[in-house]
């Protein structure tokens, strides 16, 4: 049986590519489209399959990445059907790849003017935890009315002292609307903001497509004495690499106990270990 | 009893119903069984209300379950829409021909700066499970503040008002009992030193001595801050205690209004009349 290239059929692929266009012409707004049946459940990357599915072409080079890592279960999956269907190429290095699909990360290496970045997200509504009702949550997006978003945060501060969403941190896109930028660390919402590269997101079990187009203004929500801040890792350093300064995983080595860093953006710490190893090389 | 020419709000010919309305009840000699059109069942909610309110009184308006006042309450705080009608707050800086035609974005605001609500059922203003200071911030983030400090003194100072222990602040208004919550709505809806005060049967199904904590707080908030307020309650003696004046509503229409004790001595309707006979 033959099967159409990138799996999903012509008129599915420009329904997306259309909705995608207007949610990159309303920066951070919800746009819905009618997703489609996958050969994966949805809830587990199927929004941005569907992005990639429908924007890849034959030139593309594409790579899959699931909380930073190109090896996980998750990411080779949806790469090998990616492949099989289109027989494009594929990458684990982030400046090579036409087409970024990622889980939960925004890479180390930042983006440039041709590149695409596919996020996958599960909530794609902000709003949704004060207020259940999509029919009420639409009309408060209508009227920028977002005291929703920053209660939320309030009542964080209120109970712990501090803001404790660290990951899918609210920001407002081009001073307009509040969007939920997918469960990526609070470390990587600054890279969103005027970057060189295109950003879509989108939620297939939700049916929401958004986007933040380059060089536009994302600010994290945050209140004049309690601003908005990065987690630091700036006296970690990375047992593998010796890096520091990136997106570190905690770890406990089992054997000893002993409390460990390691760098998140798995092919970012090969780049420069190769790096290392070459200039040790050369040396030689 | 204060009367200046001060009006803060003025409402004209308001009315609202549920359903389209036929050419029987829609012709003015058309008589309606209670409050609903015995041929088409359009339902009058409210029909023709019109009245002022000025500055630092209380209003009080009295009426039998289904009058219309809870309706009248939630058209006026912008929570339903009007059929038609005027609505007017003369002090607001941008005073509109009628608030009732103005963006909802424009509502939310005139909601948030000019009007403070309290519903009889705490579940409608309050998030339960969100604590007490969140709750009163909730008004002053929608209207534009943003530093944490500023919003929790103003929580503090108003819990302290009505009478909520601050060691209780961050604890959610779901482990609170009834009359704390009301008391907790008061100062959310006061939290913004709003000109204007709505209060729907706020002390309907609490206990006596409770009761007469919130009614003092009320007196003490006309008396201290000059709040205007429309208060909504088919108690008369609470109407008697509060209000300097009172509209009587039937079926959707107001059938008698006054100063309060007048309304309450000398009856002129004969709603009021047996309404005022059967207080126990």
């Amino acid at each position: 049986m033959s099967q159409n290239f990138a799996f999903l059929d012509e008129h599915s692929k420009k329904e997306i590519r259309r909705q995608t266009l207007k949610a990159i012409a309303i920066p951070g707004y919800q746009v819905p489209f009618a997703s489609r049946e996958l050969p994966i459940a949805r809830g587990w990357g199927t929004g941005g399959l569907q992005l990639t599915l429908s924007l890849v072409g034959q030139e593309d080079i594409v790579k899959v990445i699931d909380q930073g890592s190109d090896e996980s279960v998750n990411a080779v999956n949806i790469r090998n059907l990616i492949q099989s269907t289109t027989g494009v190429e594929d990458t684990i290095h982030t400046s090579e790849a036409t087409i970024i699909q990622s889980r939960h990360r925004i890479p180390e290496v930042p983006l440039k003017p041709f590149q695409i970045l596919v996020l996958q997200v599960p909530t794609p509504e902000p709003l949704r935890s004060v207020e259940p009702s999509e029919r009420k949550t639409k009309i408060l997006h209508g009227d920028k009315e977002y005291s929703g978003a920053y209660i939320k945060l309030f009542e964080q501060i209120m109970r712990h002292g501090h803001i404790t969403d660290d990951a899918d941190y609210p920001v407002l896109v081009n001073g307009r609307y509040v969007m939920a930028p997918s469960p990526i660390p609070r470390f990587d919402n600054p890279k969103m903001n005027h970057n060189d590269g295109l950003i879509l997101l989108g939620a297939g079990r939700e049916k929401k497509i958004h986007a933040v187009p380059p060089y536009t203004d994302v600010a994290s929500l945050a209140f004049e004495d309690y601003p908005f801040e990065v987690e630091d890792f700036s006296d970690k350093v990375c047992r593998e690499s010796g890096l520091s300064g990136v997106y570190m995983d905690e770890l406990v080595d089992e054997e000893t106990g002993e409390t460990y860093y390691m760098t998140n953006d798995t092919s970012y710490m090969l780049e420069k270990m190769n790096e290392e190893e070459d200039l040790h090389a050369n040396h030689r | 009893m204060q009367i200046t020419d001060d009006v803060v709000l003025s409402v004209r010919e308001l009315s609202k119903q549920f359903g389209e309305g036929c050419s029987y009840c829609l012709d003015e000699n058309g008589e309606l069984q209670k409050n609903m059109c015995p041929k088409c069942h359009t339902v009058y909610a409210t029909k023709d209300v019109t009245f002022d309110l000025y500055k630092g009184e209380i209003l009080g308006v009295v009426g039998e379950s289904g009058s219309g006042k809870s309706t009248l309450m939630k058209m006026l705080y912008f929570d339903e829409d009007k059929t038609t009608g005027q609505y007017v707050l003369p002090k607001d800086p941008k005073n509109e021909h009628n608030v009732f035609e103005v963006s909802s974005q424009r509502k939310r605001q005139i909601r948030n700066e000019q009007l403070g609500m309290v519903y009889q059922n705490p579940m409608l203003g309050l998030k339960m499970d969100f604590s007490s200071v969140t709750n009163i911030a909730e008004k002053l983030i929608a209207s534009g503040n943003r530093n944490v400090k500023e919003m929790t003194d103003r929580a503090d100072h108003f819990l302290e008002k009505v009478n909520i222990p601050l060691r209780r602040k961050y604890e959610a208004p779901k482990n609170f009992s009834g009359g704390m919550q009301q008391r907790v709505q008061i100062a959310k809806a006061l939290s913004n030193y709003p000109p204007i005060l709505l209060l729907d049967e706020v002390t309907t199904g609490l206990d006596l001595s409770v009761q007469a904590d919130v009614l003092e707080l009320i007196k003490e908030i006309q008396r201290d801050m000059g709040v205007s307020m429309i208060v909504v309650s088919h108690d008369l003696a609470i109407i008697r205690m509060l209000c300097d004046r009172t509209m009587v509503m039937l079926d959707g229409k107001v059938i008698e209004h006054g100063i309060t004790d007048q309304i309450l001595e000398d009856p002129q309707h004969e709603y009021t009349q047996q309404l005022v006979y059967s207080i126990l």
